[in-house]
């Protein structure tokens, strides 16, 4: 799996799906669309403001709320390239991963970086490198989720095991 | 590197907890692996290891433990274990369902494992309120019509737990929905969690899918509740204590006499908020009650917690002494009795929604508002949960209480729960609310404000105009 180089978001504790992505805009299912909308409750054009590849880095308990897996397809179409947290909710964690987000645990991150600072994350050798060389600590995924991320999420996954199977019947738009 | 899986998780530290150092494995490391992984020593010693395997087998598991067992073709599982479980029913709703069909379009097939385990539910933005709605609507009708599937279109909508609880579910079923608050259904004796779309599509073919098997953390509720105090009043005082990540990635099981004493409509409640502190589900051990409401005459598949069952931890909650709770902006945990904050003047209230849409809830607001006004200046809004309650609150006489005294009662739906529809909220209006989230901007405007209370409260609060203590409608 390639390095995730971006500048450093800080956030705080408990940033809910509601701020991640408003419930009014679930009815959008074209990921820009959502892009458009990531953070609102927080960040005030928050998709204008990012470069592709920031990378953003939380507190405890990023994503909790609701199921909705809007939250991380809009971070991910405004160009977050992955989240770095303390500690995840369980379906955040779950979805960001299934759409190829990655959601890193680290304990110490949030409480050494900087905003706006130059980080990249080396996900298989499990640490994020700063930019005065130090190393951070994150926490390892179980073999399949990791698989499921090298696939780039687990639509591709699914790809790999239903491709060919014939009986593809057309769905509407 | 102490690469910890569970532990950063934000779940529990299983491995400090049981072994009292921190343990380098990381993932599946489980007790059972440490114990078996022990046996050619004891066996050195000339312990007779193979009592080591039925003393382990022997051990007591929760309910939780139980169900994902079965549900994986074992005879024990423990926290920490990863299993691949067998789903018995899988729901979507309108606004998740159509990206697990668009999911489903990029894989290029999509034939359901087996349609009569799939509910598809319209219950967010119902009936349609745009032509985006609309053609979501369509989408999920035509998967229903051309699988087979369950499909509960305009006429049988209503909130999707709830449409669960009085069709789908039995005790020991394991449930997934693409709602957070499918834990609702744990109520009943299941196995009852949220998941995503996209791993909902990955449901949708396969019938299967992974799960980490939770701690699971016990709520012993002690006496019974006072009157004008309700199973809301104690998830509330419950997620006050607890926080909002307080039980991150845990099942929590509610016991003792203050959940014996609940019916199922009040159990509904208690589930329903379990993922407000993080939890995967909320559970209760079927009784009669639960064996009734689920029309379950077999017991054969019904599960219970053993007596010797592991509990991560056990919180004592004396339900006797409890009074009327409210969850302030603009976090669920955030919460006071309403005795400490009354007064706050609500431009909107709201009954309804999986937490307090049920039948219960209408009786116990039409009791409050039986022969009173809405005070002016505030807008009641009531939506029972579904078709059937709707009905039964009709033929009760709640739904003219509520409409006498000057609130509006919606088709069942979801309403403005989650700022979609029915009673969205502008700049700086305050909403009192049964419903469960109060997040910056949940209801509608991000300038606007949330206060989650019970329908006792939420009632009082309607008659009075401003955040009200209803003990006292109750006792006058």
């Amino acid at each position: 799996m390639s390095v995730i180089r971006g500048r450093a978001w800080l956030f705080g504790d408990n940033v809910d799906t509601d701020v991640i992505l408003p419930g009014k805009y679930l009815v959008l299912t074209d990921p820009n669309e959502l892009a458009k909308h990531a953070l609102e409750g927080l960040v005030q054009d928050f998709y204008k403001k990012i470069s592709k590849g920031d990378i953003i880095v939380a507190g405890k308990n990023f994503g909790c709320g609701s199921s909705r897996e809007h939250a991380p397809i809009a971070l991910k179409y405004a160009g977050v390239g992955a989240v770095v947290a303390e500690s995840f909710s369980r379906i955040f964690f779950r979805n960001s991963i299934n759409i190829g987000l990655p959601a890193v645990i680290s304990k110490d991150a949030r409480r050494t970086i900087k905003e706006n600072e130059q980080i990249s994350i080396h996900l298989e050798e499990g640490y994020i490198l700063r930019e005065s060389g130090e190393k951070i600590p994150v926490e390892g995924y179980p073999e399949f989720l990791l698989e499921i991320l090298k696939d780039g999420g687990l639509l591709q996954n699914l790809k790999r095991k239903f491709a060919g199977m014939g009986g593809v019947s057309r769905t509407q738009p | 590197m102490e690469p910890v899986w569970e532990a950063g998780y934000g779940g529990p530290d299983l491995h400090r907890r049981n072994f009292g150092t921190p343990c380098l494995v990381r993932g599946d490391i489980t007790r059972k692996n440490f114990i078996f992984a022990l046996i050619p020593q004891l066996k050195r010693v000339g312990f007779p290891a193979h009592n080591v395997k039925i003393w382990w087998y022997s051990m007591g598991m929760t309910i939780a433990e139980k169900i994902l067992a079965r549900a994986s073709g074992k005879s024990k599982v423990e926290p920490g274990e990863y299993i691949i479980g067998k789903v018995d029913l899988a729901m979507v709703h309108d606004l998740t369902g159509p990206l697990t069909l668009n999911v489903l379009k990029e894989v290029g097939y999509d034939r359901p494992w087996d349609p009569e385990k799939i509910v598809i539910i319209l219950d967010h933005q119902v009936p349609a309120n745009s032509t985006v709605t609309a053609s979501l609507h369509k989408q999920l009708r035509e998967y229903a019509g051309k699988y087979g599937t369950k499909f509960h279109d305009v006429g049988r909508q209503g909130v999707c737990h709830q449409i669960l609880a009085e069709s789908y579910v039995k005790p020991g079923m394991l449930v997934v929905g693409a709602d957070s608050h499918t834990c609702t259904l744990g109520a009943l004796g299941a196995f009852a969690t949220g998941i995503g779309s996209t791993e909902m599509a990955s449901v949708f073919l396969t019938g299967e899918l992974w799960f980490r098997v939770p701690e699971t953390i016990r709520f012993e509720l002690k006496g019974t509740l006072k009157p004008g105090v309700s199973a809301k009043d104690i998830i509330l005082y419950i997620i006050g204590k607890m926080g909002v990540d307080g039980a991150l990635y845990c099942a929590t099981e509610f016991t003792g006499e203050g959940v014996e004493r609940l019916s199922v409509d009040g159990r509904l409640t208690l589930c329903n908020m379990a993922i407000e502190m993080g939890g995967k589900t909320g559970i209760v051990n079927p009784d009669v009650k639960t064996l009734q409401f689920t029309n379950t005459k077999n017991e054969s598949q019904v599960l219970r917690s053993d007596k010797d069952a592991e509990y991560h931890k056990t919180m004592e909650v004396a339900v006797e002494d409890l009074i009327p709770q409210v969850a302030l902006p603009h976090s669920v945990d955030n919460v006071k009795p309403v005795s400490e904050v009354e007064g706050v003047e609500a431009d909107q209230v709201f009954i309804g929604s999986c937490t307090n849409g049920r039948l219960e809830d209408l009786e116990a607001a039409a009791k409050i508002l039986k022969g009173r006004k809405v005070k002016a200046g505030t807008r009641l809004i009531v939506i029972p949960a579904s078709p059937s309650i709707y009905m039964e609150a009709e033929r009760r006489g709640y739904i003219r209480t509520f409409i006498e005294a000057g609130g509006v009662v919606c088709n069942p739906n979801c309403g403005p729960c989650l700022g979609g529809h029915m009673g969205i909220l502008a700049d700086g209006e305050v909403c009192v609310s049964t419903s469960n989230r109060n997040f910056i901007g949940r209801m509608g405007s991000p300038k606007s404000k949330v206060y989650l209370v019970s329908p006792e409260t939420a009632a009082a609060t309607a008659v009075e105009g401003k955040l009200t203590d209803p003990l006292r409608y109750v006792r006058g």
